[in-house]
């Protein structure tokens, strides 16, 4: 039973790790008890090495390694049917959040490497152009994963109907709107 | 009616026939929508995975925008932006910390003033209205229809305040007020899988192979959704999900707005029906529906 007494044992637990989960997200994880059904109605459930739940235990046990490098906070496909449901009314969804965060922050290895590069190459984008440029997105990103012919072949339809632009969109005033989102990074170093 | 409109990334690419339907539809029942210029990405799932200031910055940008217009608030078709928008509006209404944030980044305050619906909230205030029926210009009477709401466009409740986040009814009144029938099935508010289809497409094909076999078991004949998201998962990854689930479905995905389109006699093309994977003419012509030009 060394892993039970390991998540019942609250020294083992990284201090201040449960405060500074609910100072990112704005989040009570203290007060879940443990009811279960924000695993219950999770649709990704199944393939999550820890359930929401079991998330939120260990969170509150302060075990800081097993929860940042966990596929569940990977997977999580926000959907909010937990928060939602929750009888403690603690936004779960929100909580994944911060927790990806601090993963990303502090370098913790991450298990579903796509989900990262999905995030930045999406983010590179839409700074870029201000608005996503699908094609260009799905390019770069499948290099960047090297699954170089994912969904091409839907690309010859999509292109025929017109839902696929092979020129990136232009609006006015981009170099505002880049200034803009440059100043996020400094509010945040602030 | 006047609303300031958000298109969104996807309504100007993959989901081209949301978007044409949309302004056809609104022309037809008197909604008059001006799109918000120069708006920009409201940063979907990627931004409030990133950053969180950055997830509130985008929408709130897109919405300052939306205040300098004469209009009644903004609408959006994308259910993804549709709950983006209406999250900045909750972060600045009720953290002054982030209000001042975001007022840092924006160069200017944000209140979070500007009301945000989705287009089916101004579209069921018209449905509504008596005399509507006399706009039809056919009945799509004999066509059972899943309505599909997916995730975000219901939850979380706090947030979005779109009708009821288990059991939601807005697009099944579409369906009675164009003559059809509503089918009453189980997975009308689950999730699709949603952006996972880039990084994990096998639990797409898992989760939405779900909703179409619970939408065929109910007796649907189409499926009915409201988000260019859910509409790819189910329409353009319906032949790797039947590859995945080792069985034929077919089914139909039509936006609402195709559906009322339909009734209101537009054609085919405006509609953009000719641009989904599973060709839905079939089907409604078997029911008795006229699709004009396709
Ligand atoms: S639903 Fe809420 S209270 Fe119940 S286990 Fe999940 S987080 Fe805890
Ligand atoms: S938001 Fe994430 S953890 Fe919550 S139910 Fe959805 S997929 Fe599961």
């Amino acid at each position: 039973m060394r892993r039970s007494s390991r998540v019942t044992d609250h020294k083992m637990g990284s201090a201040g790790f449960l405060e500074q989960v609910e100072a990112d997200s704005g989040e009570k994880v203290r007060i879940c008890y443990q009811c279960g059904k924000c695993s219950a109605g999770c649709p990704v459930a199944y393939s999550m090495d820890l359930l929401p739940n079991q998330l939120m235990r260990l969170v509150q046990l302060g075990l800081k390694d097993e929860v940042l490098s966990c596929s569940t906070i990977w997977l999580c496909a926000s959907c909010e049917t937990c928060a939602t449901r929750c009888p403690r009314e603690i936004g779960i969804a929100r909580v994944m959040d911060a927790l990806r965060h601090m993963a990303r922050r502090e370098h913790y290895p991450v298990q579903v490497r796509e989900v990262p590069l999905f995030v930045s190459t999406f983010i590179s984008n839409l700074k870029r152009f201000g608005r996503l440029w699908e094609a260009g997105f799905v390019g770069v990103f499948n290099l960047r994963t090297g699954h170089l012919t994912k969904d091409m072949g839907k690309a010859p339809g999509m292109l025929r109907k017109g839902k696929l632009a092979l020129l990136p969109p232009r609006i006015k005033g981009m170099d505002k709107i880049r200034k803009m989102i440059k100043r996020v990074e400094e509010v945040n170093r602030q | 009616m006047k609303l300031a409109f958000y298109p969104g990334c996807t309504l100007e690419s993959t989901a081209r026939e949301y978007l044409d339907s949309t302004i056809a539809v609104a022309k037809a029942i008197g909604i008059e929508l001006e799109e918000i210029p120069d708006w920009i990405c409201c940063g979907s799932t990627p931004a409030h995975m990133a950053d969180e200031l950055l997830s509130i910055s985008l929408p709130a940008y897109n919405l300052q925008l939306a205040r300098r217009m004469d209009t009644e608030g903004v609408t959006v078709a994308c259910a993804s932006c549709y709950s983006r928008l209406r999250a900045a509006n909750h972060a600045v209404t009720t953290d002054p910390e982030k209000r001042a944030k975001v007022g840092k980044v924006l160069g200017g305050d944000y209140e979070g003033d500007v009301p945000v619906s989705h287009l089916l909230e101004p579209v069921g205030e018209i449905i509504k209205q008596p005399g509507f029926e006399s706009r039809l210009k056919q009945k799509l009477s004999g066509l059972k229809v899943a309505s599909y709401y997916g995730c975000l466009l219901v939850r979380p409740p706090e947030i979005t305040g779109f009708d009821d986040a288990e059991d939601p009814r807005s697009m099944d009144r579409v369906v009675e007020a164009v003559g059809a029938e509503p089918v009453d099935w189980r997975f009308k508010v689950e999730c699709c899988g949603a952006a996972l289809a880039f990084t994990r497409p096998e639990i797409v094909e898992k989760l939405s192979g779900q909703i179409l076999e619970d939408a065929r078991d109910s007796g649907a004949d189409i499926v009915l959704v409201a988000c260019p998201l859910c509409h790819s998962n189910l329409d353009l990854r319906q032949c790797d999900i039947e590859k995945f689930l080792g069985v034929d479905l077919e089914i139909p995905v039509l936006y609402f707005t195709q559906l009322l389109g339909l009734a209101l006699g537009i054609s085919c093309k405006e509609l953009g029906l000719h641009k989904h994977t599973i060709n839905p003419v079939p089907i409604l012509r078997k029911r008795g529906i006229t699709v004009k030009g396709c």
